[in-house]
């Protein structure tokens, strides 16, 4: 068991070595990162604004349903919603999140290409498969998410306001009081920190398992599911560690 | 020329090839045939470089392939092209964007240039209003054309096939194995097929070797699969009791 952790452990960070190569053709690689920006980034959007709107909605609404008849000023709903959406859910849920679509997405396309013999092909054609399949992911990853997260975060505080404000739980000039109270600009670059580094556990991780798929459709499918489960405990424990690093 | 040396494949406690050595020529139609099993598939990607023996050599030209560093070993895979079993096409690329795909990554052709070539080749496997299909929209038979089609793009000095012919009809199985070789005889290349169709072996069979059990059983020509008195190539080749009553006619004639 031991050995086998070492043994995978060893292989994706030499995969990851490969792929950080000098790209054979810089002009298909940046037409590959573009196609893979769309993907991630654009694809992404319509599930990414769809949960944070909820997620800012019930934080919103369940904080008013606590806060009620206590000595706790109204107005805290915002603040604790920009705060709940800045630390946690936007990078951590919508990460989690990206982790089941675009993360199972990588999996399978990898997975499939090898089954498929596509990256055999591109090996014979002396293409470095490893780059060039998992570069201009990465890229995109790291560029497009940390842009998700950050519309995540704005649309769970556009939640909590829809869920709230026109419903009469609370004034807008409240919660807009409550937006702008306690805030501490280093609350965003922990946001951007951990979204940078949730793109890459959930790009790396599915990759690794799609790249080395071997067998047929049941490995493919586990492949997928591996990479989802791996993707979301190591977001988790990142999350963990960042947050002990960065508040401590 | 390909010549293999000696090709012992282990796969933990099994060994799948025992000591292979075959020359492979140029302008030829080699063929490497045998049973399921047998190893043709292990041997041809050790061939091909895509996977490495467990001891042996395999010279491309006088250049020990697998001595070579990363750099020199993509120069030779510049001058190898491969029709694989499925046809590999890539699926969110167009026929032409698939058979462009090397030129794309290793040349620096304008796209005018890229795409006279691109083409020639189409036209030269006999698919001209295909470019912008995808490979989901064509049929198998075309699939392989196209495979062909990229496979020679870089004029390539040798071709591997694997299996090229699995999937397709007769008459469409034979317009493949005419193409190669018409393509192997104008281009010079050293052309290796990876294949158990028969009708491959003996339409296209310049220099065939048989495998058995990771051995090399017998190698020659198609005019010499008929008299051979291997026992385990006729068991091969001529496996139902109908192709035995047929080779026994076609000796009382000849």
């Amino acid at each position: 068991m031991n050995f086998n952790l070492l043994y995978h452990i060893g292989r994706y960070v030499m995969l990851l070595r490969q792929a950080f190569s000098k790209p054979e053709n810089w002009s298909m690689y940046w037409k590959e990162t573009m196609r893979q920006m769309e993907d991630i980034g654009i694809g992404s959007l319509v599930i990414v604004a769809l949960i944070s709107i909820f997620m800012g909605a019930v934080a919103a609404v369940q904080f008013s349903y606590q806060l009620d008849g206590t000595l706790v000023p109204q107005y805290y709903i915002g603040y604790i919603v920009r705060d709940l959406a800045i630390i946690e859910s936007a990078p951590t849920i919508t990460c989690l999140v990206l982790a089941g679509k675009v993360g199972s997405n990588l999996a399978a396309e990898l997975g499939t290409m090898r089954q498929k013999e596509h990256i055999d092909a591109m090996d014979l054609m002396g293409v470095n498969t490893a780059a060039y399949l998992i570069l201009p992911k990465l890229i995109a990853a790291l560029v497009m998410i940390p842009l998700l997260v950050t519309i995540s975060a704005y649309v769970a505080i556009i939640g909590g306001y829809l869920s709230t404000v026109p419903t009469g739980a609370l004034s807008g000039d409240d919660y807009e009081r409550g937006l702008r109270a306690f805030f501490q600009p280093r609350n965003v670059t922990m946001m951007y920190v951990k979204a940078v580094v949730f793109a890459f556990i959930l790009t790396t991780v599915p990759i690794f398992q799609g790249y080395y798929v071997k067998g047929g459709n049941i490995e493919l499918g586990k492949a997928s599911t591996n990479a989802v489960v791996f993707s979301n405990i190591l977001i988790l424990l990142a999350d963990y560690l960042i947050a002990v690093l960065l508040t401590g | 020329m390909i010549i293999a040396e000696n090709i012992i494949k282990r796969f933990d406690e099994q060994e799948v090839l025992k000591g292979v050595s075959m020359e492979f020529l140029p302008g030829k139609t080699n063929l490497i045939i045998g049973r399921s099993g047998a190893g043709k598939t292990v041997f041809l990607k050790i061939l091909v470089g895509l996977m490495e023996p467990s001891s042996g050599k395999v010279w491309y030209d006088k250049v020990d392939f697998f001595s070579l560093n990363k750099k020199q070993a993509r120069e030779i895979r510049l001058t190898v092209g491969m029709l694989f079993q499925g046809s590999a096409l890539f699926d969110s690329m167009r026929v032409e964007e698939n058979v462009r795909f090397p030129l794309d990554m290793f040349t620096n052709l304008s796209l005018a240039e890229k795409n006279k070539r691109v083409d020639f080749c189409l036209e030269r496997v006999g698919l001209t209003g295909a470019h912008k299909k995808y490979p989901s929209e064509v049929s198998g038979g075309m699939q392989k054309r196209v495979g062909i089609a990229r496979a020679i793009v870089m004029e390539p000095k040798y071709l591997f096939c694997d299996e090229p012919n699995s999937g397709l009809d007769p008459r469409t199985a034979l317009l493949i194995d005419e193409l190669i070789q018409d393509l192997t005889y104008e281009n010079n290349m050293t052309t290796i097929i990876n294949t158990h169709d028969m009708n491959s072996v003996m339409e296209i069979g310049d220099n065939i070797a048989y495998l058995h059990e990771g051995r090399l059983a017998w190698q020659g020509s198609k005019d010499q699969v008929l008299s051979s008195d291997n026992e385990l190539l006729q068991g091969f080749i001529f496996a139902s009791p109908f192709l035995q009553r047929l080779r026994a006619a076609a000796l009382k004639t000849s």
